[in-house]
């Protein structure tokens, strides 16, 4: 295939992705938020059941009732979200929030997974190249690209095999 | 009985020791040829039997224990802690790994179960066998010696003694905790198999990747009981704990799922040093780490390092694991620095896009989800050290990092098969690719037309939006995996006469590993697709009397009573729900409440319906105190059916791997 046709494909293919997300994202825009709803899946029901404060189902939990009165209370005031974690964190420590926050050391927990990715990413992209680009790897290659001994017969065998199974090899 | 039990776990002791000593003794005389009054040969089969003859022992310990919780006798703690009168029969069996003794006594004996097995095969590759049955030895003294010295489950009650025992934990009393934890188990303790025969095969330099071939099977069994025990426990999760969700991101659950993971890389990165000679390092460090997982999530939750659900698990024996992990990352250390010449790969890759790098990938990305769980779940102690407080990693952390590795890890499920070994072209992508790709594009268009948006309430929505992409990907990635089929069918078709159906048929058979893998690979789409639907899922909450409705989706359920019932181990409160759609009556469902006669616990006993579009879920909660009211919980969780439904597809996908292959006509005439 030519270079040209190459670079047409792949921006088709680029075009097409970008107006199906831009559709994808530009339908259904309409109504607000609840609050409620939310801010209930940032914070911990704090009576010892491990569950956030929105999925909290246990009858007679003192905890999670008075802590959804005071959620309700504090978004009718008109409180921002970041007012609201900050006053149940003050009230009730920092496990209260089903989150570790993005500020300080909490900022880690959430850009080391996302860091040890990307580097992880990155290596294992420069490990293949430097396989490939060595000696060793360019020569394994030609080995393949022209196998030694390949009568005409094998190789149209071979091109046939791999037109209609789409593929040269095992799992 | 506890004097017999105590005594047999003693003897387990000393032979498993016997094994490791004569064992490790016989390897050295073997690999470095010194003459000895005995010969090598002999002193590793007396290794072998000592092995055997554990087995024995351990079995005699199990047995005893589970003796005394039929015969109810309290004078050991065990059973007066985890069992009692009433108890029913599965339950008392399942006594057996209900607390931290029991579970280690399972442990060991699961382990003994597959030394048996392993020393029973010893004729497959003796010395091999020998060293991985002396690796299994030594850790099997390490279980044992917890056993006898740290958690003794024959420990005698102090006093005078009770009349009944305090009763298993109510929400042990459920038919899947009866399988859930051997199943887990057997995961868990399988790996070490694996461990073994890696670390030995890196320690006697065995030559080839033979050693791959024969634990092929062992990996894979290992790893459809880790899969099922995960899956057993989300649906006991989602049965029991009446909160509608099957996955918490408790510890707990992490622990399982991080050696699932690694075990997972193994199983697909283990293809490329199979048949390419290529990241045997890798592979020995996934296989190495996945073996530590089980020990580190066992340290975690038993240790009471982190919080979790799962507290009737913790105790004291922390300090054991700890030490024990030490020892095992130092040995492999040690074992990797002096081998380390010996892995070094037969082949390199050629190119960016191909099977072997896809394989990379996915190991990146299974790893990558793994350290985000193992960061998540240690986190809180970390920011306890770093800053003096402890904040809690729950699911809005996970769902915001791992869903989106998790979708890229579906993505390469797709890609993957598609891409043929050692390099392909352009033109290969775009002919593989362009079904798949126009089945994504029309399932975001079809979920779009439905209301499957990412825009919730006017604001967006993540979950919305994962569902979408998991949705979009799950097509494609069917596709792809369907296409393989057809395109090696039809050739079989063309070749044979046969039927397409024949010719699937056949093709599976001729290639079991790579089909099954590729049915494994559906289950876990059809898994996704499932998860997917908790974007959507939504609850009502009624305190509802005598003949009040409470609607939820397409259903309209009726109270039309409440009624009691009482046995020996539990009083139950019922709630009759008759359940109408289409303002006809269909069916009715019975949602209880428990409360245990001997513990005094209650117990959510939920009623759920379940439908390939949903599962309405009931919960009965019980009564309000201020009005005297009964209050009723409905759910309704779309596509929950799906996961226990991928979660069979898979474990078919499993065996069929498991398979051997059938070669075709013309090379079985040949071998002829």
């Amino acid at each position: 295939m030519k270079i040209s046709a190459r670079v047409s494909f792949w921006m088709k293919t680029v075009q097409a992705v970008a107006l199906a997300t831009a559709v994808c994202f530009s339908l259904g825009a309409t109504d607000a938020g609840s609050r409620f709803n939310d801010l209930g899946h940032r914070l911990m029901c704090t009576c010892g059941c491990a569950q956030l404060l929105g999925e909290c189902n246990h009858v007679g939990c003192t905890e999670s009732g008075r802590e959804r009165n005071e959620l309700s209370a504090a978004i009718a005031s008109g409180k921002s979200d970041k007012d609201i974690l900050g006053i149940f964190s003050a009230k009730y420590g920092a496990t209260v929030l089903a989150a570790p926050t993005t500020q300080g050391f909490d900022l880690v927990a959430w850009i080391a997974p996302f860091a040890v990715f990307a580097a992880a990413l990155l290596g294992t992209i420069l490990l293949i190249r430097r396989w490939v680009t060595s000696p060793a790897g360019k020569a394994q290659a030609a080995k393949r690209a022209e196998p030694a001994n390949q009568d005409p017969e094998t190789k149209t065998l071979r091109d046939k095999i791999r037109r209609e199974t789409g593929s040269d090899g095992d799992f | 009985m506890a004097a017999f039990g105590s005594f047999a776990l003693l003897i387990a002791l000393a032979l498993a020791a016997y094994n490791l000593l004569a064992g490790i003794l016989a390897l050295r005389l073997l690999a470095t040829g010194q003459p000895a009054r005995i010969s090598p040969e002999r002193l590793a089969d007396t290794a072998r039997r000592a092995g055997i003859a554990g087995f024995v022992a351990i079995s005699a310990a199990a047995f005893a224990l589970v003796w005394s919780v039929f015969a109810n006798d309290f004078s050991i703690t065990y059973i007066m802690e985890h069992s009692n009168r009433a108890l029913p029969g599965a339950y008392k069996f399942s006594a057996l790994w209900s607390g931290q003794e029991g579970s280690l006594l399972l442990w060991a004996w699961l382990l003994g179960i597959y030394g048996f097995v392993l020393r029973l095969r010893h004729k497959t590759d003796v010395r091999l066998f020998a060293y991985a049955g002396t690796i299994l030895a030594g850790i099997q003294i390490f279980f044992l010696a917890v056993l006898n010295f740290a958690a003794p489950p024959f420990a005698l009650f102090a006093g005078a003694l009770p009349e009944d025992g305090n009763g298993l934990n109510p929400l042990l009393q459920y038919p899947e905790m009866v399988i859930h934890p051997p199943m887990l188990y057997l995961g868990y303790v399988g790996f070490s198999v694996p461990f073994a025969f890696a670390l030995g095969a890196l320690m006697m330099r065995y030559p080839g990747e033979k050693w791959i071939k024969i634990t092929r099977v062992w990996t894979l069994v290992t790893w459809l009981f880790l899969t099922g025990g995960i899956f057993l426990g989300m649906h006991w999760a989602y049965a029991v704990l009446g909160w509608g969700g099957y996955w918490g991101w408790d510890p707990v659950e992490n622990a399982s799922f991080m050696p699932w993971l690694t075990g997972t890389a193994f199983l697909h990165s283990v293809m490329m040093q199979e048949k390419k000679g290529m990241m045997k390092s890798w592979n020995v460090w996934l296989i190495f780490s996945t073996f530590l997982l089980t020990l580190l999530g066992t340290l975690l939750t038993r240790a009471g390092l982190v919080s979790s659900v799962h507290a009737f698990a913790q105790s004291s024996i922390g300090s054991w694991f700890t030490a024990f992990m030490v020892i095992v990352l130092a040995v492999c250390v040690f074992t990797y620095v002096l081998q380390r010449k010996h892995l070094k790969s037969d082949h390199q890759l050629e190119s960016l896009v191909s099977r072997e790098s896809s394989f990379l990938f996915n190991n990146l990305v299974l790893l990558t989800a793994c350290f985000v769980i193992l960061w998540g779940t240690l986190f809180p102690i970390l920011s306890e050290f770093v800053q003096g407080n402890k904040v809690t990693v729950g699911a809005p952390f996970y769902n915001r990092v791992a869903i989106p590795i998790g979708l890229f890890l579906l993505f390469l499920t797709g890609v993957g098969p598609l891409l043929p070994w050692r390099a392909t072209s352009l033109r290969s992508i775009r002919r593989n690719f362009i079904l798949p790709v126009i089945a994504l594009w029309a399932t975001v268009i079809v979920c779009l037309a439905v209301g499957v948006s990412p825009w919730k309430d006017g604001t967006f929505d993540t979950g919305n939006f994962y569902a979408l992409v998991a949705f979009a990907l799950s097509a494609g990635v069917l596709t792809a995996i369907f296409s393989e089929f057809l395109r090696g069918a039809g050739v079989i078709s063309k070749q044979t006469g046969h039927n397409l159906f024949m010719g699937t048929w056949l093709l599976i058979r001729r290639n079991t590993r790579r089909y099954g893998g590729y049915i494994i690979h559906i289950g876990v789409v059809v898994v996704v697709i499932g998860l997917a639907g908790s974007a959507f899922n939504r609850n009502v909450e009624k305190e509802l009397g005598l003949h009040d409705k409470l609607t939820i989706g397409p259903y309209t359920m009726e109270c039309t009573g409440f009624t009691q019932d009482s046995n020996d181990n539990y009083s139950t409160d019922y709630a009759l729900l008759d359940v109408y759609q289409n303002g006809k009556k269909q069916f009715q469902m019975t949602p209880e409440k428990r409360v245990y006669q001997i513990s005094g616990q209650p117990q959510t006993m939920v009623a759920i319906h379940s439908v390939p579009a949903w599962d309405l879920y009931v919960v009965y909660e019980g009564t309000n105190p201020d009005s005297g009211q009964p209050i009723v919980k409905a759910f309704l969780n779309p596509l929950v059916g799906w996961i226990w439904a991928g979660l069979v597809v898979m474990v078919f996908g499993t065996l069929v791997a498991l398979v051997p292959s059938q070669k075709p006509a013309a090379q079985r005439g040949g071998a002829q």
